[in-house]
């Protein structure tokens, strides 16, 4: 379990579910086991880094996320673990 | 990185047998790359031919090592070790990757050099392996790969200034297409600079990681490359809502197409030709028990396993073109929603589908689940896929009988009969599926991540090395396990000998065998006769056909119509039923038996496999025979 900024309650509990294609936000934490979120991590999602929705398979589970130059695609369940703080003017494509 | 120098000559590891100590005493060097960096590609670059596969002792985790040859005429032994996101031990891959690193691995020596391979169009997330590499200690070349990409997509990094950054030779090259290979050729040849002084994040703080590797990217002037437009353009037609699958459901029925239509007329040949050459094998040999074994045993043996090659050829040219080009992630984040139902995930549905050509390379294709617990659930459901080695039982069976009517108009009773047999292997196979992955090798659903490669063109030479790896793979079975087999049976049927010839079938060992299971499979509605069958279909479960007909006395040429004749005389339908059952079932395979103990790493998952399949196969077929009755 990893959380940083304190102040993600400011907008409520967005998560990476949230976001629709094209919208971008920012990770504030990942509520997950300690190895699922290191290799989350490690495939660049980071408190701080700025994630992108894009495609998903039909029915939009699992959703592919744009990410430090990575395309990778998460599950529903996996993306309602990761706290965002949605930007203020999402972008559409 | 001072004490590197004499780490070379260290002695801490006992240089020990390696694969390829026959043809060279140096130690090895380590390729090492994050998944999707194209370190295959360059490994195939590197050694060409001159590869051999295996598996490390005691893991699952295939070791691919090979020849690299120098301008010298020096060779050196280069090891693929396993796509790693970093060197911290958690899966068995990364694990693998760490102990050969660190010369911990008994069965390979510690590396002499490494060769560090990234994707120089995703630098600063790749770079980050470079830290706990480079703190290892031992001389590495940092090769970024994929530079025509880079180029085409408008990135650039300054080599020059990365290499002073990272105190370690940095080599920009395009292992598909070649260029720059020249500058690895140099490291392994000794002509690059030794490390220099750096300074290293602290490697267990992946933030902290990802921060270094992004200074050193930025000292060394790198821009990322524009998106890829094509990956872009082609994503929007394969993953639309609507487009997306329909293509899938075209690659599908291209895949089955081809396994079942355009594969037949290929292994009619090669059923030919062993049936021709074991003719010649006949009149070229005095008649005598040797002939017997020659031909009607070892030949006739391997050449029932060798029919399946041409399927698996096609097949793995299938699977490595979806891989290579990129469409495999695709498939797999597509079918990632059904699967998940049965508790599995997208990577698991090609290899399925594969299975119902043949288990054996459907279950070396679960190579691509990177998730062990989902490639273990796989490889313990694919033998229930009705194979093609069933149909010809099917067949038989349903000929002899289920008379032919049609139903509703448009299926007949036999059609019907075999659309419901490979529905009962289907639905075995995912009740299995979701028993394993909700108690011995449950894992969460949040641990599927599928990383989304760029679409690239595939190349011939890395389709065509993977064809020749996983044939060779496969050929070896035949070679083996299948050789041993077929001779045991063959010695079974043969022995004891009556009069110096060898007995009726029924007077055999293998008859005697039949009939001391017969108490077994009395309940099923099988007499010793099909007790005989069953044994034999360990090699292959079309032999059961042969079996049969030399058990009645027929000419193996003419007996489709006499067998089932024959059979109807042995076989009540609540025991044809049943023996259906028994074969949508039961792992009556020893091929795939083997290969499961291969790629499992043991005895123990095999053994289990072929118990439960033939409990249930069992229980089904007395269910079957007790439903007619």
């Amino acid at each position: 379990m990893l959380q940083l900024n304190g102040n993600s309650n400011l907008i409520g509990d967005a998560t990476l579910m949230d976001l629709r294609r094209g919208e971008a936000a920012v990770l504030e934490g990942i509520d997950l086991p300690g190895d699922e979120a290191r290799r989350l991590m490690e495939l660049g999602f980071l408190p701080g880094a700025r994630i992108t929705a894009g495609l998903s398979a039909p029915g939009g589970d699992p959703r592919v996320f744009r990410v430090d130059g990575s395309e990778i695609a998460l599950r529903r369940e996996t993306a309602r673990r990761m706290t965002v703080r949605l930007e203020k003017a999402p972008r559409t494509r | 990185m001072s004490d590197c120098a004499s780490c070379h000559d260290c002695g801490a590891t006992p240089v020990l047998e390696t694969p390829l100590s026959g043809a060279t005493a140096t130690r090895p060097v380590a390729l090492v790359g994050p998944p999707n960096s194209g370190k295959t590609t360059l490994f195939n670059r590197l050694t060409g031919m001159r590869q051999k596969v295996a598996n490390f002792p005691g893991v699952t985790v295939e070791q691919h090592t090979g020849i690299a040859e120098l301008s010298d005429g020096r060779a050196v032994p280069i090891i693929d070790l396993p796509g790693i996101y970093s060197l911290s031990p958690r899966s068995e891959d990364e694990q693998v990757a760490h102990d050969v690193l660190k010369g911990l691995r008994p069965d390979t020596p510690k590396p002499e050099a490494i060769l560090l391979v990234l994707d120089s169009t995703n630098l600063s997330r790749h770079l980050m392996l470079a830290a706990p590499i480079l703190a290892l200690g031992t001389p590495t070349l940092i090769i970024l790969n994929m530079a025509d990409d880079l180029r085409n997509r408008g990135g650039r990094v300054d080599v020059d200034a990365l290499a002073a950054k990272l105190g370690a030779p940095v080599a920009l090259v395009s292992a598909r297409q070649g260029d720059g290979i020249e500058q690895v050729f140099d490291f392994l040849a000794g002509a690059m600079p030794k490390p220099l002084a750096r300074e290293l994040p602290v490697l267990q703080d992946v933030p902290k990681c990802r921060e270094w590797a992004g200074r050193v990217g930025s000292h060394a002037r790198y821009r990322a490359p524009a998106p890829p437009k094509w990956t872009h353009r082609l994503d929007r037609i394969f993953l639309h809502p609507v487009a997306g699958p329909l293509v899938f459901l075209a690659v599908v029925v291209a895949v089955f197409q081809t396994i079942f239509t355009a594969a037949v007329p290929l292994m009619d040949g090669v059923r030919r030709l062993f049936e021709i050459t074991g003719h010649w094998l006949t009149a070229a040999l005095p008649d005598s028990l040797f002939r017997s074994l020659l031909v009607d045993g070892v030949w006739t043996g391997v050449g029932s396993v060798v029919v399946f090659l041409p399927q698996v050829l096609l097949l793995f040219l299938f699977i490595g073109i979806l891989e290579d080009s990129g469409y495999l992630a695709r498939a797999a984040l597509i079918a990632d929603r059904t699967m998940a139902k049965a508790g599995l995930q997208g990577k698991s549905f090609i290899p399925l589908l594969s299975a119902y050509a043949c288990a054996v390379p459907a279950i070396l294709a679960t190579r691509t689940i990177e998730n062990k617990r989902d490639r273990f659930a796989t490889i313990l459901i694919a033998p229930f896929m009705t194979c093609s080695a069933r149909l010809p039982v099917y067949t038989l069976v349903i000929a002899a009988f289920i008379p032919e009517r049609q139903m509703l108009g448009v299926l007949s009773t036999r059609a019907a009969a075999l659309l419901g047999l490979y529905a009962l292997g289907f639905v075995a196979a995912v009740a299995t599926a979701k028993a394993l992955k909700s108690s011995i090798l449950k894992s969460g659903r949040t641990q599927f991540v599928l990383e989304m490669p760029s679409y690239r063109w595939p190349t011939w030479q890395s389709l065509g090395l993977r064809l020749l790896d996983r044939s060779m793979i496969f050929l070896r079975r035949a070679g083996t396990v299948i050789l041993l087999v077929t001779v045991v049976l063959w010695i079974l049927a043969h022995l004891p000998l009556q009069g110096g010839h060898a007995p009726a079938i029924a007077d055999s060992l293998a008859g005697r065998g039949g009939r001391l299971i017969e108490p077994l499979i009395k309940p099923l509605g099988f007499n010793w006769k099909i007790g005989i069958g069953l044994i034999t279909s360990l090699a292959a479960r079309e032999t059961i056909i042969g079996t049969l007909g030399a058990i009645y006395g027929m000419d193996p040429a003419s007996h489709g119509v006499a067998l089932q004749k024959a059979i109807q005389h042995d076989l009540t339908p609540g025991g044809a039923l049943a023996l259906l059952v028994f074969f949508a079932f039961a792992m009556q395979c020893i091929s795939t038996i083997a290969v499961v103990r291969r790629e499992t790493g043991g005895w123990k998952w095999p053994a289990f496999q072929f118990a439960y399949m033939g409990a249930l196969a069992w229980v089904g077929a007395f269910l079957a025979k007790s439903l007619v009755a």
